[in-house]
């Protein structure tokens, strides 16, 4: 690692190496930046803007921008936070999330980044919109209710799975999650195997039937709030 | 339409933002009660709102139906959804583990009503000055009382959050079983405490048969009639409130139907619709819309059950029924004392459970073949509870009918409430503090859940108009919730 070069990410110096993101020279470095469009393994997709730092005093999305040598980054001022919590809220109030009783709650990404970013009641208003629910597969059940347009799903059968089951129609706020087939998520060459089942950060793609086994107490974000496994990599 | 020269009574809600209930009391000419009619604005949105939602979210989903029994409906549901995915029987695990959370929800619940809203009624009497009779009264007059409900109810709390994971909207039971088993520690923890509260719940059992006895004269024509009584009774004829054949026995104790399987409910129980209620009206099908209603609850149980198998609220069930020679007990405050005999059922049951080393097994979930259709019956804290869906072969609900405890007490509460009223109308068309208060407490005693009936949280706070013949308001009184 003769070309590692360093920077800083809220005045603590971190190491950096060519070719890697802001993202991902933090979490090589056991800083958490906050992020759910990106998932390890994926290509960056700059969509959410949860990830946004400032860079030299220039916001940017932690996800897409290269670290560079002798760059300041911010990651958790108020401003930012803020920033990040108006995104997670406008999340919640764009969809039909019902924490209460989704089967997600618990492992839910989004869920989980507002607890850690201590969101108590959205600021907007909720839009209540009417989505609609795919169950047609077999094995899997698509609830357009929850989506939050991160496009994992897209990425991950296209470039892991080699299928493109997933797409986007529509633009603005008729954008939707769409399947490649005339009309359903059954005609589609999904397998219950594909790892797009599993990419979905909220409750809006699910292995059907699993709902609530795991207990509460033992869900992935009951113990420890997301990110937190990031943060500890680096004190071992 | 009441025909002729009357007047009107209606009491209702102050303020609510979903679903009221309100009572209508209709005078005649001479000022006599000639109708009364508890009203309650029944909303139909959640059954619409469930539909299009795949089946195994129903025991999690279900406990937006009330903030006050979700575990009822948890469970319920549960009880529906195992008969979708084809299992009729669970492991034994399973089955102990929502039975122990079952137990833990009529405790709570049962003693929250009966110290946080009856006692005050029993123990400084219906007339008694309405600041004086509320629970804060019950703290000022007697403090290890009111220390104690609270106590009780926690602990009622505490094994909920050990079955279910949460003490409000836990996930425990799933399609087929449990998510999870009673650890050592959990169940230590648990046992450590349940001779205080069997202690408590036999007081608590004292404290209303004495003043059921002492006031027997009175109660026996307070908001009393005969009437049918309907439960779930285990194989043997035990009190069960988990699971059983439907029973309904008549005024006099003489079997309608009993054992009825819960998947041919329908043959059995009727809904009718009334102009003047969005909330229907059960009915037995052999005795027809007019004379087939009944009630549930407490009271039925413990007058429709052979024995209760456990010792302690055995006794008491007998020293009950001993009061009306083995017949049926009609008298509508007696809902108290039975109620209390469950408190102390619920006690010894989770005493039994938890020494049970079948709730640390690890089988907990059962699979089987298929259905399209699943009812679940039990009996909630208020009685007997209906959950049916029918599941599309998309795994989604397209049909989900329910029929919560309250709806089945809705004619009986009318009854009350019209011999309440009758009792305690002055010749004057006016709303009297007496009549007023005893409104509320013949309500009470069913422990009405409007939150259930109306599928909308929150209490009900009480406002009273009395309308003349000419439709004028002659008096209007309120009171809170
Ligand atoms: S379905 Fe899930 S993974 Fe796909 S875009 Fe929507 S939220 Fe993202
Ligand atoms: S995580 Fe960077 S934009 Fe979504
Ligand atoms: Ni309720």
């Amino acid at each position: 690692m003769s070309e590692t070069f360093t920077f800083t990410i809220d005045g603590v110096e971190v190491e950096g190496e060519p070719g890697q993101t802001i993202l991902e020279a933090a979490q090589a470095a056991g800083i958490y930046i906050p992020r759910l469009c990106h998932k390890d393994g994926l290509e960056p997709w700059g969509g959410c803007r949860v990830c946004t730092v400032t860079v030299n005093g220039r916001s940017a999305s932690a996800c897409t921008q290269p670290a560079a040598a002798g760059i300041t980054v911010e990651n958790e001022t108020d401003e930012l936070v803020d920033m990040r919590r108006g995104i997670i809220e406008m999340l919640f109030v764009e969809g039909n999330h019902f924490c209460m009783f989704c089967e997600k709650s618990g492992n839910c990404e989004l869920q989980a980044l507002a607890y850690r970013l201590g969101i108590a009641a959205p600021r907007y208003e909720y839009l209540w919109p009417t989505r609609d629910v795919d169950a047609s597969h077999p094995d899997v059940l698509l609830d357009r209710n929850r989506c939050i347009l991160c496009a994992r799903c897209v990425r991950t059968s296209r470039d892991l799975d080699g299928k493109q089951v997933f797409g986007f129609v529509g633009r603005g706020p008729g954008k939707k999650i769409a399947v490649n087939a005339s009309a359903r998520l059954s005609e589609t060459g999904l397998d219950v195997t594909d790892e797009a089942v599993d990419a979905c950060p909220v409750g809006a793609i699910l292995r059907k039937r699993e709902g609530y086994r795991i207990p509460v107490g033992l869900r992935r974000y009951d113990g420890t709030p997301i990110g937190s496994d990031i943060e500890k990599g680096a004190s071992s | 339409m009441v025909a002729g020269n009357t007047k009107r009574i209606v009491i209702e809600p102050v303020t609510r933002v979903e679903g009221h209930g309100k009572v209508t009391i209709l005078l005649d000419e001479d000022n006599r009660v000639a109708q009364a009619r508890m009203h309650i604005v029944e909303f139909r949105g959640f059954e619409r709102f469930i539909r299009g939602r795949p089946y195994w979210e129903m025991p999690v989903a279900v406990q937006r139906l009330c903030g006050i029994c979700p575990v009822s409906h948890h469970l319920c549901a549960a009880k529906a959804v195992d008969r979708i995915v084809g299992v009729d029987r669970l492991t034994p695990t399973a089955e102990k583990m929502r039975r122990l959370m079952h137990y833990g929800q009529i405790f709570q619940s049962h003693a929250l009503h009966f110290f946080h809203l009856s006692a005050p009624d029993l123990l400084f009497g219906f007339d008694a000055d309405p600041a004086e009779r509320n629970v804060v009264g019950i703290i000022r007059k007697n403090k290890p009382l009111a220390v104690q409900a609270v106590k009780m109810r926690q602990f009622g709390q505490e094994v909920i959050k050990a079955t279910a994971g949460k003490k409000i909207h836990g996930t425990g039971a799933v399609p087929g079983g449990i998510n999870k088993n009673l650890s050592v520690e959990e169940r230590d923890g648990l046992l450590s405490r349940t001779g205080q509260m069997l202690r408590w719940a036999r007081d608590a059992v004292k404290i209303a048969r004495d003043y059921t006895i002492e006031h027997l004269e009175m109660l026996s024509d307070f908001g009393s009639f005969e009437s049918n009584h309907m439960c779930i009774v285990r194989d043997d004829g035990a009190m069960d409130l988990y699971n059983g054949g439907l029973r309904a026995i008549d005024a006099e104790g003489g079997t309608i139907f009993d054992h009825v399987p819960n998947e041919a409910y329908l043959d059995y129980i009727a809904e009718e619709v009334r102009d003047w209620s969005y909330m229907k009206f059960p009915f037995i099908r052999s005795i027809g819309p007019e004379d087939g209603w009944y009630r549930v609850g407490p009271l039925s149980r413990v007058n429709a059950c052979d024995f209760i198998d456990t010792p302690e609220a055995e006794a008491a069930r007998k020293d009950f029924l001993s009061l009306t020679d083995g017949k049926p007990n009609n008298i509508t405050m007696a809902y108290h004392w039975a109620r209390m005999i469950e408190v102390l059922h619920s006690i010894e049951m989770i005493e039994r459970l938890l020494q049970d080393p079948d709730l640390q097994g690890d089988e907990l979930i059962t699979t089987g073949e298929r259905r399209g259709e699943g009812i679940g019956i039990i009996e909630a804290p208020r009685g007997t509870l209906f959950h049916h869906y029918k599941v599309g072969d998309d795994d989604l609900v397209t049909m989900c009918n329910l029929i919560v405890s309250t709806t089945s007490n809705n004619e009986p509460m009318n009854r009350a409430v019209r011999g309440v009223a009758e009792k305690y109308i002055s010749g004057r068309p006016e709303i009297t503090e007496g009549m007023l208060n005893s409104i509320e407490v013949a309500i009470r005693a069913y422990d009405p859940c409007l939150s259930c009936a109306t599928h909308a949280l929150g209490q009900m706070p009480l406002e009273v108009t009395l309308v003349g013949p000419g439709g004028d308001v002659l008096d209007k009184k309120t009171k809170d919730g």
